[in-house]
């Protein structure tokens, strides 16, 4: 590895894929294993060519799917390794089976996850039903509003998923296109900086130690495997305390302070939006125009979706006298997968007892525009003073033929 | 050791080693009495001083039975996660420890074996193989062939031989078992060009041991095709499998020949030509053929025309 940079962070123009393309740089793993598949695509590449200038020392390997690039991962984490890989949508579909497989054999691998809408029918563009078809799978699930936060996230990634008490994969999402392929300014942390702070790989049980063979994998039947879960259960519940530790000492190091979800204007709101990754940028916008109208507005924007801080948000949630949820991927037949962790939030754990209301946008990429999120603050007003949801729940927006 | 009645010192080098080196896979293992899948894997740690094994192994007969947690049969570091993936699985231990290796990180020299069965190697598992291959990583994929998908209760693959009953092939009104000839593997894999390729019997361990020695030795991917009969699968007797493996070699269905660098040997020549009527009507599951001699016929003509393929091949690249 050469050409590491010494000095000050620097400001830079960047896409959301290539700021996570440089944060693997900066983690140099030991290997990377990966399929293209658009929106990450450039992360792919940009990787490929920080190995073609000798400035990783990750061992790439170019697999032949999504499949055999999660396999080929785990069989590298179990190697020792400290191991990334990046896709979207189908891709990680296709990783689905061995998603499952990472976690439960507690492999630390690291995933940047740029969402995008799953096919049927074939779709590019951002919705979240990747990552949230995947969120019985077992990984830690950042999401990240900005390239800076989806950098930031990355390069606290290491460091919670290896973490002893926790040791379970991780997958930091961001928004196909909206983010992955906008190019805005962040701040890029010099590469000392943040090879200290990521700190080295501590091999568990590697299967190279051949003077202690271990057999990984084995067949765990009716007599050991629920054990064996409640142990993972255990690390995701643990990394809970984990994420905020990490995320409190990249603040003592870089500045940037993150929790385990973040509350924009929430202590005195009456109508509080809750929302996750790029769309939470547009909702803070409109909640600062309003605000100067004097509507008491405020946003909840998801950080940690696995594990889910319920206690916490329910808390965040007890003054709120409505909690409008926006899920931006669909469960047929049933709410948003983030509009029912709320409810539970604020049912088991909110001293308050707001309404809820959750609807569907953006499946796709369709976009959900400044006017859009005016009018959801507007019918929730409307609701808070009817002292009822009604026929809004669970409504899509800016669909064509629905009302809303 | 079987059929050597002289001493040790009168061992080939390589017999010598099979015998005295500690062996890889402890016996207790769940699989059926009389299955000889564990023959091969008891070689593994002793093809070489040079160097130690690390293994993977896809789903599969092999896998469930030596591993039911808190046991397993492995001596040597083990690994196994899914049935179709195991050649990527194993791409990517292989890759770290390069990585490691260029890093200072290991000094150790270390070797990796992949094995799976028919429906791991030749269906489910084909694109990660074939993948894996490709790339060039450092790899020797043992597939140990009985022809159905055993552990699952005898499904057919694409490796079933033409005209077997299976569970999903069976004998009724309408059909006669397995339609159409087997997938060859083999050849498949020799047109990745890999730099070794052979096909193996369990019968016969002094050509397998040697081989696996070969593939394991040779710097890069590698491949052995392993007959390997299943008792229940092929519904012979439980003393049966090493005779039954034999018989299948000595009818030319399942021809001993290794490929080095593009050059064919064909390593054993049966000096009488057997018809395949004695292997075939010796299992159970060709029995119902009796009734229908034009499968037979065409089951003869196969193998006969391989068996040229091979021998031209040979004499081609003499």
């Amino acid at each position: 590895m050469s050409n590491l940079t010494t000095g000050k962070p620097k400001i830079v123009p960047i896409t959301g894929a290539g700021a996570c393309a440089q944060a693997m740089r900066q983690i140099n793993p030991d290997v990377v294993a990966a399929f293209p598949i658009t929106p990450s695509t450039q992360i792919v590449e940009d990787f490929s060519t920080f190995v073609a200038n000798g400035q990783v020392d990750t061992e790439f390997v170019t697999v032949e799917s999504e499949h055999s690039a999660m396999s080929a991962c785990i069989g590298a984490s179990a190697a020792g390794g400290r191991v990334m890989t990046a896709t979207s949508s189908a891709g990680m579909a296709y990783m689905w089976e061995l998603l499952y497989v990472a976690a439960s054999m507690r492999q630390p691998v690291l995933m940047s996850l740029v969402n995008r809408a799953l096919t049927g029918p074939i779709n590019i563009h951002c919705d979240h039903s990747d990552s949230m078809g995947a969120r019985d799978a077992g990984w830690i699930q950042l999401y990240s509003e900005t390239n800076q936060e989806a950098y930031d996230n990355l390069v606290m990634a290491a460091r919670i998923a290896e973490h002893p008490d926790v040791r379970l994969p991780l997958m930091v999402c961001q928004d196909g296109f909206i983010i992955s392929h906008s190019i805005q300014t962040m701040q890029l942390e010099d590469d000392k900086a943040v090879k200290a702070f990521v700190g080295p790989h501590l091999p568990y049980h590697s299967i190279l130690d051949t003077a202690k063979p271990v057999t990984w994998g084995a067949l765990d039947l009716q007599d050991y495997y629920i054990e064996h879960k409640r142990g993972q259960e255990q690390g995701m519940r643990n990394a809970l305390r984990v994420i905020q530790e990490v995320s409190d000492d990249f603040a003592k190091t870089f500045g940037r302070q993150y929790n385990l979800f973040e509350d924009y204007r929430l202590e005195d709101a009456e109508i509080v939006l809750v929302a996750i990754n790029s769309v939470a940028g547009e909702i803070k916008e409109v909640i600062d125009e309003l605000r100067t109208k004097g509507e008491k507005v405020g946003l909840l924007k998801i950080r940690s979706f696995r594990p889910f801080p319920y206690e916490q948000i329910g808390q965040a949630l007890s003054n709120a006298k409505i909690v409008t949820v926006l899920d931006r991927s669909a469960s047929f037949g049933a709410h948003g997968p983030l509009f029912t962790e709320i409810s539970t939030a604020v049912y088991n754990y909110a001293s308050g007892r707001p309404l809820l209301m959750g609807h569907t946008f953006g499946l796709g990429g369709r976009e959900l525009t400044l006017r859009h999120i005016e009018h959801v603050i507007s019918e929730s007003r409307i609701c808070l003073d009817k002292g009822e949801v009604g026929n809004r729940q669970g409504m899509w927006l800016n669909v064509r033929g629905d009302k809303s | 050791m079987i059929e050597s009645s002289g001493t040790l010192a009168e061992l080939s080098p390589e017999t010598k080693l099979m015998c005295e080196r500690p062996g890889t896979f402890s016996g207790g293992h769940r699989m059926c009495a009389g299955c000889p899948t564990g023959l091969f894997t008891k070689m593994l740690t002793r093809v070489s001083d040079e160097y130690e094994i690390v293994a993977g192994n896809a789903t599969g007969c092999l896998e469930v039975a030596s591993s039911i947690f808190p046991y397993s049969s492995w001596q040597i570091p083990w690994i196994h996660t899914a049935f179709e993936n195991a050649s990527a699985m194993m791409s990517g231990v292989e890759a770290c420890y390069r990585s490691l290796v260029r890093q200072g990180k290991m000094r150790k020299k270390l070797k990796f074996v992949v094995m799976g069965g028919d429906g791991g190697t030749y269906d489910i598992g084909l694109q990660s193989l074939s993948g894996a291959m490709e790339r060039g990583h450092d790899l020797t994929y043992i597939c140990y062939d009985n022809g159905a998908y055993m552990n699952t209760g005898v499904q057919r693959s694409s490796a079933t031989p033409l005209g077997a009953a299976t569970t999903t092939t069976p004998v009724g009104s309408e059909g006669s078992g397995r339609k159409g000839n087997r997938k060859d593997l083999t050849k498949i894999m020799l047109a990745h060009n890999l730099g070794y390729v052979a096909q193996a019997s369990i019968h016969d361990i002094h050509d397998l041991f040697r081989k696996m020695k070969k593939a394991i030795d040779h710097d890069g991917p590698s491949f052995i095709n392993l007959l390997s009969p299943c008792i229940p699968g092929w519904k012979i007797d439980a003393d049966m499998a090493v005779e039954s493996a034999r018989q299948g070699v000595e009818c030319n269905f399942w021809p001993l020949f290794e490929v080095e660098n593009g050059k064919f040997t064909i390593n054993y020549r049966p000096t009488v030509k057997k018809p395949v009527t004695d292997w075939v009507f010796s299992q159970g599951r060709f029995k119902h053929l009796k009734k229908h001699p034009d499968v037979i016929a065409a089951f003869q003509a196969e193998v006969d025309k391989q068996w040229a393929w091979l021998e031209m091949e040979e004499a081609r690249t003499k």
